[in-house]
């Protein structure tokens, strides 16, 4: 009776004795892709320095090994890195061959320059895409956020970066307070725990110029109006949801922040959290691992993750930003080009971004590989807000051409509210000051 | 006297020989010449022609002739800059010069331990401008930064120093003074040592104290040496970028955004090539001017 076969088993056995084929050919077509075809070349890559330029750095070799192709990778800070490949680009030589392109920043203008090939037509060659690339498995809403108006898509999302809301849990246990789910209650939470003469404040956020946008767009997010430009395109930074939000920056910043946050960026807000001086902190999701570091970090194994509060509007959104990877039009080497971008974006290397903390994978399989996040050292917690806030990402900068000089003036205005200035007048001036310079490169393109 | 004429005659003219030279060697010049055309000449010429369009890197190139420049001299961003500049200048410039030349006139006498007292005291100039400006920044930060424990040290309030628009500027020409006071010391330093002594011997006989030797003989034979590094201390002040990008890229708001800053901006973060070449070319002529002003002072120095 025991070596009786049931009808599940044996319906089993011939779904697989009929799958079989095709396993085979998948396997024979894996095992008859030639990663090598290039061996003895030479590609440049360049990548911002973030933990995710700092993996594929590390991981260099094993893409060598796997192709002979030898690759030069360079690793340049994120501002610097956004600047050297513009002018690369136009230059009609870039020195590289592979670039790493912020999304939220430069996505438009390379767009409209079409500087980059379309990864779609690498994509469709099956001569030189490996089969088990695997294309459907990046995330749809990457899939737009990487593709241009007209329908190309000029990079491979590489990982998204949603905002989320870091807390101390040491220090909202001791004032028991629990973790805030509106902005409002954010501010009351914050004022609570704030604590001067220990030197102790309940909000850390960026103040910088230019940084700080995105904090404000986070707030702006929350209300009816979610976006920065309309549907034609035109500003709506002075409305009354914009100074809402301003007004809600200037009360973190002035209020509840520790002073001379006017000068914070994501470095100064990450080094005052880890030592514990703030209980609050929202930012980018990437920073888990410094936050996480026992060696460097005094609020190790205390740090809460959770999505960002919700605002006075009907949505619930967190700021979204992501990468991709491009291959220069001018490049000569696409073919070994887009052997390295299958390679650095490939299942195996998401799965290690995701579990060591670098960052959101742009591909979805590595949320479903249980075993890899269960052994991984960071908590449940991180990997739980990060699956919830893919759900509500909503892109946090507008996708214009001048996005660098719309973050200078409206950044310049939630500045000088942290001064005292009236945020209504501010962001009047502000948007009057950049309207000309939005209409003037909308015409254009 | 008739050798003497075949002589002359034998030998070509002053203008000839000039010609002939010319035409064997003239050749030479020319790799000096190709670079200072490639380098400096064409470099001049094409920032002219890109300061007459409208480019923003990536899009079309459009011919606005003076378009750039009257925009310039109508923004006040760039108004501001240039008084921050200004400001930011007079200090960076003033301060080394008197702490410099104090300094130089306390190494040139004798005391224990000079060589090793000059030695740390020239230290910081030999530190790399960017990774002085990371150790700065690390020091300025108002909770965790050392300059606001030591005040608390003493029982004095914490300042803002970076991270407040009233206190930047003057905090950013501290890093310079500690930074750049040395070479002002060296340069001054250098002079000193090459005064002669019979002047003050004279002064000496005649009764003159130490103020008056100082006013009347080191002063006035130290002015050359003093113009030189005022020449150099105004061309690298005007010209500071590294250590005020790193610290605070302008900020807070736009508090310490000199013409520099202001330049970067414009050409690399708002790729706005055309509107940054004009800015370029209104700089160089403003320190074109200046630098003709300070060498026509120097020589009426050195004439007196």
């Amino acid at each position: 009776m025991a070596n009786q076969i049931t009808r599940r088993q044996a319906l089993g056995a011939t779904a697989a004795l009929l799958g079989a084929p095709a396993f085979v050919r998948q396997a024979n077509a894996q095992s008859r892709f030639d990663w090598k075809r290039f061996a003895g070349e030479r590609i440049e890559v360049t990548l911002q320095t973030s933990p995710r330029g700092l993996l594929l750095q590390r991981q260099n070799k094993e893409f060598e090994d796997l192709t002979g192709i030898r690759c030069g990778i360079e690793v340049v800070p994120e501002q610097q890195h956004r600047q050297k490949i513009i002018v690369e680009y136009a230059s009609g030589r870039p020195s590289f061959d592979v670039a790493e392109l912020s999304l939220h920043v430069n996505k438009r203008q390379v767009g409209k320059a079409k500087w980059n090939t379309d990864i779609k037509a690498l994509i469709a060659d099956t001569s030189i895409t490996a089969p088990d690339f695997d294309f459907a498995d990046f995330g749809a809403g990457m899939v737009q956020y990487a593709t241009q108006s007209d329908g190309r898509m000029d990079s491979l999302p590489a990982f998204a970066d949603y905002f989320i809301l870091y807390y101390n849990k040491e220090l909202l246990a001791a004032k028991n307070i629990a973790v805030p789910t509106t902005w409002d209650g954010m501010y009351e939470a914050a004022k609570a725990l704030t604590d001067p003469s220990r030197q102790i404040y309940g909000h850390v956020g960026r103040g910088l110029k230019n940084a700080n946008v995105v904090l404000w767009s986070s707030y702006l997010l929350g209300t009816a109006q979610r976006d920065m430009i309309n549907a034609n395109r035109q500003l709506i930074t002075d409305t009354d949801d914009a100074v809402w939000a301003g007004e809600m920056y200037k009360k973190f910043l002035r209020d509840v922040s520790p002073p001379g946050s006017i000068g914070f960026n994501w470095n100064e807000c990450q080094t005052t959290f880890m030592q514990g001086r703030a209980a609050m902190w929202v930012d980018g999701i990437g920073f888990a691992a410094p936050l996480e570091d026992r060696q460097r970090s005094r609020v190790a194994g205390k740090v809460g993750y959770a999505l960002v509060p919700k605002g006075r509007g009907p949505n619930h959104h967190c700021c979204l930003f992501g990468a991709g990877y491009g291959i220069p039009e001018a490049s000569r080497k696409k073919g070994p080009a887009w052997l390295y971008l299958q390679w650095a974006l490939g299942k195996a290397n998401q799965l290690r971004m995701l579990t060591s903390g670098a960052g959101v994978p742009a591909r979805s399989s590595p949320f479903g590989n249980e075993q890899a996040i269960a052994s991984s050292t960071f908590p449940r917690e991180f990997f739980n807000s990060l699956n919830e806030s893919a759900k509500i990402a909503r892109a946090g900068l507008p996708e214009i051409v001048p996005v660098t000089q719309f973050r200078d003036v409206i950044g310049t205005a939630l500045t000088n509210t942290i001064s005292g200035s009236d945020v209504a007048t501010e962001l009047r001036r502000a948007t009057a000051e950049f309207r000309p310079i939005l209409e003037q490169s909308e015409r254009e393109s | 006297m008739m050798q003497q004429a075949e002589t002359i005659t034998a030998s070509p003219s002053k203008a000839a020989r000039a010609r002939n030279y010319a035409r064997h060697y003239g050749w030479f010049i020319v790799p000096a010449a190709v670079v200072v055309l490639a380098v400096i000449i064409f470099p001049w010429i094409f920032t002219i022609y890109v300061s007459a369009h409208d480019w923003h890197l990536g899009g079309e190139r459009r011919w606005v002739g003076f378009d750039n420049y009257i925009k310039l001299f109508t923004d006040s961003r760039f108004g501001w800059a240039m008084l921050r500049t200004l400001f930011y200048t007079v200090l960076a410039v003033v301060f080394p010069m008197i702490l410099g030349l104090a300094a130089a006139l306390a190494f040139n006498r004798k005391f224990p331990l000079r060589g090793l007292a000059r030695t740390i005291f020239i230290l910081p100039m030999m530190a790399t401008p960017v990774a002085v400006a990371l150790v700065w920044t690390m020091t300025f930060h108002p909770q965790l930064g050392v300059l606001n424990w030591l005040l608390g040290q003493v029982g004095l309030p914490s300042s803002m120093w970076i991270y407040s628009a009233n206190t930047v500027i003057p905090t950013l020409v501290m890093i310079e003074i500690w930074h750049w006071t040395p070479l002002v010391m060296l340069l001054i330093l250098g002079g000193l040592a090459s005064l002669p002594i019979d002047p003050y011997e004279a002064a000496k006989i005649d009764g003159a104290n130490g103020w008056q030797a100082f006013r009347h003989i080191t002063l006035p034979l130290l002015m050359p040496f003093i113009v030189v590094a005022l020449i150099i201390r105004c061309i690298d002040a005007l010209k500071a970028f590294d250590t005020i990008y790193v610290i605070t890229q302008g900020g807070p708001g736009s508090a310490s955004e000199t013409i520099n800053i202001f330049l970067y901006l414009q050409a690399f973060a708002f790729y706005n090539v055309g509107y940054a070449s004009a800015v370029v070319v209104v700089f160089f002529a403003i320190i074109l001017a200046l630098a003709a002003l300070l060498l026509w002072t120097r020589q009426r120095v050195k004439m007196k």
